[in-house]
């Protein structure tokens, strides 16, 4: 283990210039022109073809009737965007989507800052609580929707067993369309508060101890020196990690698609599941596309928005 | 003992009974709590209580496959019923696909982590040193490509691999996953806060740019190199849709691709289930136990070099 630090150092940082220039005198120019091409060559080859290219390709094809089995397409302008517009099942997934976003997000930004100031307290048992938090993280998708199923299973599973114990009735998990994006929601903050929780402690880490000593030497309290100066240095952290959340939980497919296929009653379909559905079992991948880029307009303005809540670095 | 913290001298502390706290085990601040008593316990209890809640589905997912099928159907809250068994496992393993999928997925994992970090250090080189023309619009639409949810690829690139031929094979999906905008972006940051003057002097005693890249930079990159390696390994290795949607042939499914594709052969099989699961589940849980303190630092370097 080697005892550096890996924080990235910031540019502007003594030591750092600004690109293309050199500390001795003028540079050759007929290198000047080349260097660095053949080092971004490779990245340029796979990013122009299995990014740029299908980013393009995509978008020709949401203009057009392309079918998964029928041979020969036509230019139809507008019409699959017309079409999305009026589609109830574009709104209503998209609907599910927000919803899940919503009941989602709150949880997985509070409950990881909570465990992080908690663990940050420095209790005993460093590497146990990091490993309870983080090991979900490491699990496959597939993996957590089955140990999920056989907790959410209706007669013998965990939770209906405890309900049992108590004398409660059993609930349908995810049978029941009251109870079935609740259950997918806390399968997911179970799943994934781990890197959420890293950030945040991360962050705390990070954080100079003369802030608090100066709080102490004016008799500052726990609670005091918790809203005062910790949760307000971490604000930076925050929105960031409400950010990502946000644009991670608008993408919410493989839970969902492994565990409810959308079920019951297209209640917890998510938009990117019925792109998946329209394209690959209805065949029609040029509506899909249609979909697929209004979602990715959606996502460019959420994006955009949020950005405007960043607040500006310091230093 | 976090390497990340600094170690800073302690005051002494007036004498007294200090249960239970090894010198060395606190990566945190007392700073938080102050000195009291009653604060600890209930951040002890909260912690507790939040731990529980998390190992939970762990425990009842273990006890699970140690059991015979017949006593997971029999009614009741304790996780261990009847006996002890490997059954499961057996039963798992006899199956027979499971081992092949654990190997296409230490390949395929493998693969695309190596080539990503190639290719990304590279690129990240070149932007953060090179002179050429059109390297500002190329890192601009690099870093725009961040924003694209993969999702949006999937169906024109399975036509483009329709197109290729590639349907069903190791390359198809190992491809697509080697493009890291994102990655490209946070090695190119750490390139540009590198002082220059030693390549300087290096290429005045007559070394290459790649020569320079290798012996001088890379080694200096250590540990952001390999935060990114850890972060690109465990997104190969927990891929789901892609692989899912370019694989046919149960020989050439990972993991998670193949467990969905059987998770309901195994039907109210529930021990074999979490048996499966469990296996799938180990390798990367084991890793991490290894490597706990470098893995942490590295999703919060790689997490954090994003902003």
């Amino acid at each position: 283990m080697s005892t550096t630090t890996s924080k990235v150092p910031v540019s502007g940082e003594p030591g750092a210039r600004p690109a293309g220039t050199s500390p001795t005198g003028p540079p050759a120019p007929a290198r000047r022109r080349r260097t660095g091409l053949l080092f971004v060559l490779p990245f340029a080859a796979v990013f122009v073809l299995f990014m740029v290219w299908p980013v393009l390709h995509g978008l020709w094809m949401s203009f057009t009737d392309e079918s998964l089995t029928l041979k020969g397409t036509e230019f139809v302008g507008f019409d699959n965007y017309a079409e999305a517009f009026g589609d109830p099942d574009v709104w209503s997934s998209l609907g599910n989507t927000v919803f899940f976003t919503a009941i989602s997000v709150v949880p997985l930004v509070l409950l990881s800052l909570a465990m992080a100031l908690l663990v940050h307290t420095g209790l005993a048992g460093q590497w146990v609580w990091r490993l309870a938090f983080f090991a979900p993280y490491l699990l496959p998708v597939t993996v957590v929707t089955m140990i999920f199923q056989w907790l959410y299973q209706p007669d013998l599973g965990m939770l209906n067993q405890a309900l049992d114990a108590v004398g409660l009735g059993p609930v349908g998990w995810l049978s029941d369309e009251a109870f079935a994006m609740w259950s997918i929601a806390a399968l997911t903050v179970w799943w994934t508060i781990g890197f959420n929780f890293l950030l945040y402690l991360a962050a705390l880490q990070s954080l100079p101890d003369t802030l608090y000593e100066a709080a102490a030497l004016d008799g500052a309290g726990a609670w005091r020196r918790l809203w005062s100066i910790t949760l307000p240095q971490l604000r930076r952290t925050t929105v960031l990690v409400v950010m990502l959340q946000v644009l991670a939980s608008l993408k919410v497919f493989d839970q969902i698609y492994i565990l409810t296929k959308g079920g019951p009653n297209g209640s917890t379909r998510p938009i990117l599941e019925y792109i998946y559905d329209v394209g690959f079992t209805g065949y029609r991948l040029g509506y899909a596309s249609a979909i697929s880029y209004l979602f990715f307009a959606i996502i460019i303005i959420v994006s955009i928005a949020q950005l405007r809540f960043m607040p500006r670095k310091e230093g | 003992m976090s390497a990340a913290t600094t170690a800073r001298p302690r005051p002494p502390r007036p004498a007294g009974p200090r249960r239970g706290r090894r010198p060395q085990e606190s990566a945190g601040s007392p700073m938080l709590l102050g000195h009291g008593r009653l604060p600890r316990v209930l951040a002890g209890t909260a912690l507790g209580i939040f731990a529980l809640l998390w190992l939970l589905p762990f425990v009842w997912a273990v006890a699970t496959s140690f059991q015979r099928e017949e006593d997971v159907a029999s009614p009741g809250l304790n996780p261990i019923k009847g006996v002890l068994t490997l059954d499961a496992y057996r039963q798992v393993f006899e199956r027979g696909t499971l081992p092949t999928w654990a190997f296409n997925s230490v390949l395929i994992a493998g693969l695309v982590t190596l080539l990503t970090i190639v290719v990304s250090t590279l690129a990240a080189y070149g932007f953060s040193r090179g002179t050429f023309r059109g390297r500002r619009t190329l890192l601009a639409v690099t870093v725009a490509s961040i924003m694209v949810p993969p999702q949006l690829l999937i169906v024109p690139l399975f036509q483009q691999m329709l197109t290729f031929n590639l349907v069903d094979t190791y390359w198809s999906i190992i491809l697509p996953q080697v493009v890291a905008p994102m990655m490209v972006f946070i090695l190119k940051r750490f390139f540009d806060a590198i002082p220059r003057e030693l390549e300087e002097a290096a290429r005045i005693d007559g070394a290459s740019d790649l020569r320079v890249f290798w012996s001088i930079v890379l080694p200096l990159s250590r540990p952001i190199v390999s935060a990114v390696s850890v972060f690109v390994f465990i997104g190969a290795w927990n891929n789901f849709l892609w692989p899912f949607i370019i694989t046919n042939d149960p020989d050439l499914m990972t993991l998670p691709v193949g467990l969905a594709t059987v998770k309901d052969a195994y039907g109210i099989q529930y021990a074999q289930s979490m048996a499966a699961a469990m296996l799938a589940a180990a390798p990367l849980i084991v890793v991490f136990l290894f490597f706990q303190r470098r893995i942490v630092k590295s999703v919060a370097t790689t997490g954090l070099g994003g902003t």
